[in-house]
């Protein structure tokens, strides 16, 4: 094989494995049930320090993600802030990500709300990235093993929290 | 009174450009460099809920007196570098810069060799080379004919 040729194969072959690579990492997918949630530590959305969906191993948690500006966040935040009022505790907690939003809107919306589970702070949205959501509110909840149990993509309400996530939780009686 | 009104006015004006040319921060400008980073495009062209908190965000801060730096400034450490349409000029956001750069280096490159190499082949395309010369033979034969017609 000539040079010219090889040359001509290496220069194709560059050009479809960029396609293939560009392809593979626009269609990132969301988390399913048995996937391992990831373990990048986020800063708390009020004072300092950060923490990460992995540190929360032992319990289950329900990762929200959220925004300020989200319509349909204003919407499922009361039963969010119900729910844990209601199963949070050693065992579960709610545990919000508000991603692509300004700190001090979202701040003020959970002030709003009263919402007293933790908040951490995904400025840029590269953990929603990594959770593979295509927008907020989208909803998954953690077993203690630290993997993805269920997923609700789009906005979680009272009927979704009763019938996926609350029988899974220890000592439910409902 | 009145002269007084208009030496004001006069000064007023004088002073408006200046005041927007000392680097003053201005949401139409900053809008014009800066993302909307769930819409995925310019401030500028983002009418989205997230967009209109962005600039309400943008004009408070203007609001207090913030420089345009001091804004961007903001704006990435809300949102990431992302936030910035045209990605600062250190560490690995200095490649957007530098492989556009270096790609037209290359391309430049190939087309000049390219060129060298088709100008060397093109001038050997003119007039066949004349192949070698008759035999002796053939050579004596040629010269009698050409004895033959000689006027």
């Amino acid at each position: 094989m000539s040079l010219r040729s090889f040359l001509a194969i290496l220069g194709v072959l560059a050009v479809v494995g960029l396609l293939i690579f560009g392809l593979a990492s626009k269609g990132s997918s969301r988390l399913q049930p048995g996937d391992a949630v990831p373990t990048a530590s986020l800063p708390l959305l009020e004072g300092t320090g950060r923490e990460s969906p992995a540190d929360y191993k032992g319990r289950w948690v329900l990762v929200n993600f959220w925004a300020s500006w989200c319509i349909p966040c204003r919407a499922e935040a009361p039963a969010l802030e119900e729910f844990q009022q209601r199963h949070g505790g050693s065992e579960f907690t709610v545990l919000g990500i508000d991603t692509q939003d300004l700190s001090g809107d979202a701040q003020a919306f959970v002030e709003r709300y009263g919402l007293s589970y933790p908040q951490l702070r995904d400025g840029n949205g590269d953990n929603a990235d990594e959770y593979g959501t295509t927008g907020v509110p989208e909803n998954f909840l953690v077993d203690p093993a630290g993997k993805v149990r269920v997923v609700v993509p789009g906005p979680i309400g009272e009927d979704d929290l009763r019938e996926e996530v609350a029988p899974l939780l220890p000592g439910d009686e409902s | 009174m009145s002269r007084f009104v208009a030496l004001l006015a006069v000064v007023f004006m004088a002073l408006a450009p200046a005041a927007a040319a000392d680097g003053r921060a201005s949401l139409t400008e900053i809008e014009k460099q800066v993302m909307c980073p769930v819409c995925g495009t310019l401030l500028q062209l983002a009418e989205s809920p997230q967009a209109q908190r962005e600039r309400a965000f943008i004009n408070r801060l203007i609001a207090e007196g913030k420089s345009e730096e001091q804004v961007k400034d903001a704006l990435v450490a809300e949102y990431g570098d992302e936030v910035l349409a045209l990605p600062p000029g250190s560490g690995f956001s200095l490649s957007a810069y530098l492989v556009p750069i270096l790609a037209f280096l290359v391309a430049a490159a190939a087309l000049a060799a390219g060129i060298v190499r088709w100008r060397r082949s093109g001038s050997g395309s003119g007039p066949p080379s004349p192949g070698p010369g008759p035999s002796d033979e053939d050579a004596k034969r040629l010269d009698a004919d050409l004895a033959r017609y000689d006027l």
